[in-house]
């Protein structure tokens, strides 16, 4: 059985793409020689930055055979139908057969594919998967029309057994498959000819080319972590890194380098970062002082100097990174340990969003809301507040301009050096927290107070002016700014009334319109054509009476009154509406009950579980929302919480029948003494008991109790309806009974709205 | 760099031997276009002459303007005006790669000692509505070239496909000159009568735009300025093809072009100035490529553009 092997050259394919292209050609070509009826024992794929491989093994030389048998209509059945069998055959009438069974003659057709050679079926489905390779982005050269990643050279298509090798002929765009490929560009150029896989890597690796991108991670790290040890250093661990280093190169060859005495004194953040972003150096850290100071470098080949030259040369590139890196936290420095209110000043020239004004807006306004978040978590207002003036000011500093993602722990060390609390600072950092659903909630109170008035600002603030989320579209990713909350509020155990703080923060979100675009227009200034950013400005005022004309350089919002605002800029005036606080506070706890729901989803509680406890009073406390679920899905795991929900449902179904029919509310005076059963008198009993627990319980908000001694109904209710008949001639009893059913569904719904719950 | 023989000696050593090099390539050479610029690109004889199916090959120093980048000379590799060298070929040749190889080879980098890469750089430019893939060639790690393989200008689909290649003179030179600050760069041969450094001829001017370009411009004139450029350029486009002069069809696709890189280069300088925020930017990037995108559209009625008197038909 021969082996296969393809090799599809081209220019250097991005380091993040080679993985994946190699598993799909593996995918693509061996399903469609499957499908084809070529099967065979294993295959691999392999990637460079020059070219995917796909070794295939133990493919069969040609396609099975097949015999199909088909059963037609009646030999003497209209000629339409025979037709129409004999074309889905593709035969004519003497190729069929007639075959006597017992309900007559009928037509049977026998199809017979014949095997193909593997080599004729190779070719169709390499091309076909390099016409439809499905690359993230694909380009087109030349004057051809074909797409590969760039530009694709040659195609290397051979199948090989114990007589020698053979071609797969084919032709794509007028690249013709052979058996040649092409070793290092600079250290083995020129093509050779290869008549295996296992003389393919070999004559790769006299070539220059590992061709394994595993085994040249693994003589990266290798090579690596032995320089930093033979100099008493460890490699900092960086997984992605090293994956798309060993897609940078063919013959990687481990250069370690120094870094000038002059950085050292950087952050090693700092240092890491300018490093793996601008140069994919590692970093290289002494274990003792934990400090970087050197780096490792992966050159793409041996030199006669030994990479003397090539490390120089990345030397100098570092230092010239690395001298801009010091520049910036020299001078960010300097500007903390002076004054950083020149940082947040700088954020008014800033935009957040146009309709929603500078950064420096978005501060005041996340400063306002975290000292009023303070005291529910547990902080220090003034602290609170400051840590918010201060959280974002590193977005004007000169690193952060440079590194964005080192946003936040700029912030904290600057925060720091400027002499502040260190809880402070922490809250530079960690305000940003949670970023994702496995990123670590903060929990220092300072910290949290911040996160939450961050988050909570930028919802209410879109939700004004209207940008909520819709469908997969998620600009300013809102939902996860509503995880982040959620998970706070629940992991710090924290009571929030949510509605009470949305409203807060909308009113806050409203006066940062007002006092930061404190100009209207009277509606006849709107109306008489306001044109190309010149406005009738007439102050806070609106009875002034000479409206005057102001030009504005900069788009801004003016704020008409009332819930009318209108953008200006780019010599166009936009009004918008913006939303009722009411309306945006109730659309934001649904839109927060929304979420809540595929949280807990993922810890297993279910969706009408939930919405039984959303039906509850309180339902803008998370947390104590949660806790309620958290009970009732616990207790509903039990097998009294089970059917007591069918006791429940039927008690309230009994109930609002009669109340239906006799149009009354059955609620109120139901007395044992007209208790006719044992069953019957045995749940009034019953409901004492619970109700003394319940009640108590539930004033305590401890549901666990309260909820297992609602299941406790289950028995005596079970029983009841067992043994007793509601309907009954007696219309004092049965109006009874129908009392003692309300008091069932009253104590079960102070609980939790069993109605909702599924089943 | 470590010097050998076969080491140029000047910025304009290097700047010769690649306008040499790229004419026995087969490239025309022209010269810069006589308008600011923020690079290479913008010159028609790569914007236009991408687009259709003339074939074509140009090599040509650009000296380039961004304002923004001015720091006063002071800064070592930052400058508001500076050189791109930039190679355009249509149909991009199967052996690209090998030819800017030579290319670096001829200016003295020794392949046999330095470690070249191809690093994933895809590259778009949001105001001409162009974009195309290729990389960024790394030098032991430093940055030299952009290589790319054009796919859309103006809002077309390149048929067939320029290779472009960009150098950033000065950095390339830097580097193969051993200088560590670009005004200590030696521009003709430092063994001459009358040595010039880089810095002899453009440490001044790099004061005189960063203050004008930063401080001084007249934002007023410029914001005109640049509603006037958009103007004459949707004028010069809306005329009719037949002159009627001449009686022959000339489309105005260049000066309706120079037009658009006026208003290109206004908006960098209106931006130096700071008085474009964060919103406006998109628009007015929005309203640069409209432009660039009816030129792109004019250029392809024309014969440079691949029209044919047939086409009329």
């Amino acid at each position: 059985m021969p082996d296969l092997l393809i090799e599809l050259f081209s220019e250097e394919i991005p380091a993040r793409m080679q993985k994946r292209a190699g598993e799909d050609l593996q995918k693509l070509v061996t399903n469609g020689l499957v499908e084809a009826g070529l099967t065979y024992a294993s295959a691999a794929a392999f990637t460079t930055p020059r070219r995917l491989t796909l070794t295939v093994e133990g493919l069969l030389a040609n396609s099975p055979t097949t015999r199909e048998e088909r059963k037609g209509p009646k030999a003497d059945a209209p000629e339409k139908a025979i037709e129409g069998f004999l074309r889905g055959a593709g035969l004519t009438r003497d190729q069929v057969e007639t075959r006597e069974t017992p309900k007559g003659n009928v037509l049977f057709a026998v199809i017979e594919k014949p095997g193909r050679p593997a080599a004729e079926i190779i070719a169709e489905v390499l091309e076909t998967t390099i016409r439809n390779f499905p690359w993230p982005k694909s380009m087109r050269w030349g004057s051809g029309a074909l797409k590969w990643v760039r530009p694709l050279h040659s195609i290397l298509c051979i199948l090989s057994d114990e007589a020698g090798a053979t071609l797969v002929p084919m032709d794509v765009d007028g690249i013709t498959s052979g058996d040649t490929t092409q070793g290092h560009r600079f250290m083995a150029p020129g093509s050779f000819s290869v008549v295996s896989f296992e003389d393919y890597t070999a004559k790769l690796k006299r070539s220059f080319v590992v061709l394994d991108p595993a085994e040249r991670a693994q003589a990266i790290w290798h090579d690596a972590t032995n320089a930093a040890f033979a100099s008493g250093l460890e490699v900092v661990e960086d997984a992605g890194l090293l994956a798309e280093v060993a897609g940078l190169v063919e013959w990687p060859v481990v250069l370690m380098g120094k870094i000038g005495n002059d950085f050292l004194g950087l952050p090693p953040e700092v240092l890491q970062t300018s490093m793996k972003e601008h140069q994919k150096f590692f970093s290289v850290r002494n274990p003792k002082t934990g400090r970087i100071e050197r780096f490792v470098t992966v050159a793409n080949r041996e030199t006669a100097d030994n990479g003397a030259t090539i490390l120089a040369g990345n030397e100098k590139v570092l230092s010239a990174r690395l001298a801009d890196a010091k520049f910036f936290w020299e001078n960010d420095l300097r500007v903390a340990k002076s004054d950083m209110n020149v940082w947040t000043q700088a954020l008014e020239n800033v935009t957040f969003h146009n309709k929603l004004g500078s950064q420096a807006d978005r501060i005041n306004r996340i400063a306002a809301l975290a000292r009023e978040l303070a005291p529910v978590v547990g902080a220090d207002p003034d602290m609170a507040e400051e840590a918010a003036r201060l959280a974002k000011a590193d977005l004007s500093s000169e690193m952060v301009y440079e590194f964005p993602e080192l946003q936040g722990l700029m912030g904290r060390y600057y925060t720091e050096a400027s002499g502040r609390d260190a809880a402070i600072a922490a809250a530079a950092q960690e305000h940003y927290s949670p970023l994702g659903p496995s990123d670590e909630v903060p929990t220092a109170p300072v910290s949290v107070a911040v996160a939450l008035a961050d988050k909570l600002d930028t919802l209410t603030g879109f939700w004004a002016i209207d940008e909520k989320p819709t469908g997969s579209k998620d600009p300013f990713a809102l939902r996860r700014a509503a995880l982040g909350v959620i998970r706070l509020l629940l992991e710090n155990d924290i009571r929030l009334h949510f509605e009470r703080m949305a409203i807060e923060a909308a009113h806050i979100v409203y006066e940062s319109f007002e006092s930061s675009f404190n100009v209207f227009i009277p509606d006849g200034g709107r109306k008489q054509g306001v044109k190309d950013s010149q406005l009738v400005m007439s102050g806070y005022d609106r009875n002034e009476v000479e409206p005057h004309y102001v030009t504005f350089e900069k788009p801004r919002n003016l704020y008409l009154g009332d819930d009318e605002m209108a953008f200006v800029g780019g010599g166009e005036v936009v009004p918008f509406e913006l939303k009722r606080t009411k309306v945006i506070v109730e659309d934001l706890l649904a839109f927060f009950h929304d979420r809540l729901k595929v949280y807990l989803r993922d810890q297993g509680i279910r969706h009408d579980i939930i919405d039984a406890c959303i039906a509850m009073p309180q339902n803008d406390d998370l947390t104590l929302l949660v806790k309620r679920a958290k009970a009732l899905s616990e207790t509903l795991k039990t097998d009294d919480g089970e059917n007591l929900i069918q006791g429940f449902k039927r008690a309230n179904n009994i109930l609002t029948q009669a109340e239906t029919q006799d149009g009354v509310e059955y609620s109120y005076g139901a007395d044992v003494k007209f208790a006719e059963t044992e069953e019957e008198r045995a749940l009034f009993a019953a409901l004492d008991t619970a109700e003394a627990e319940i009640t108590p319980a539930m004033a305590e908000q401890d549901f666990t109790t309260a909820m297992a001694a609602m299941a406790s109904l289950r028995t005596p209710i079970d029983a009841f309806f067992e043994a007793t008949q509601i309907n009954t001639d007696n219309q004092t009893v049965r109006r009874n009974r129908l009392n003692l059913l309300s008091r069932i569904r009253t104590l079960c719904l102070s609980v939790a709205d069993l109605t909702k719950i599924d089943g | 760099m470590s010097q050998t023989p076969d080491t140029p000696r000047s910025f304009q050593e290097i700047i010769l031997r690649l306008q040499t090099y790229w004419a026995t390539k087969g490239c025309a050479v022209l010269q810069p276009y006589d308008m600011e610029v923020g690079a290479g690109t913008f010159h028609p004889a790569t914007t236009l002459r991408s687009l259709g199916t003339q074939p074509w090959a140009a090599a040509y120093v650009q000296p380039s303007r961004r304002p923004t980048d001015g720091r006063y000379g002071e800064n070592p590799n930052r400058l508001q005006h500076y050189y791109q060298y930039q190679v355009l070929i249509k149909p991009s040749p199967p052996d690209l790669q090998e030819l800017y190889l030579g290319s670096l080879q001829a200016i003295g980098v020794d392949m046999a000692l330095h470690d070249i890469r191809f690093v994933e750089d895809d590259w778009e430019s949001p105001t001409l509505g162009a974009w195309g893939l290729g990389w960024e060639v790394w030098c032991d790690g430093m940055e030299v070239s952009q290589f790319t393989y054009f796919q859309q200008v103006g809002g077309h689909d390149c048929h067939p496909v320029s290779g472009e290649l960009t150098y950033g003179l000065e950095r390339l030179a830097m580097y193969i000159l051993g200088v560590d600050h670009v005004m200590d760069m030696p521009f003709n041969d430092p063994q001459t009568a009358i040595p010039l450094s880089y810095g002899d001829i453009f440490k001044q001017t790099e004061e005189e735009y960063a203050r004008w370009n930063f401080d001084v411009a007249n934002t007023d004139v410029l914001l005109d300025q640049f509603k006037e450029a958009e103007a004459e350029c949707e004028k010069i486009l809306g005329l009719a093809h037949e002159d009627p002069k001449t009686g022959k069809r000339i489309i105005m696709a260049h000066p309706a072009y120079d037009q658009c890189i006026k208003a290109s280069h206004i908006f960098n300088l209106l931006d130096a100035r700071g008085v474009i925020s964060v919103t406006e930017r998109q628009a007015y990037i929005g309203r640069v490529r409209a432009l660039a995108k009816q030129c792109a559209d004019a250029f392809v009625q024309t014969r440079a553009g691949g029209w044919q008197p047939e086409d009329a038909a």
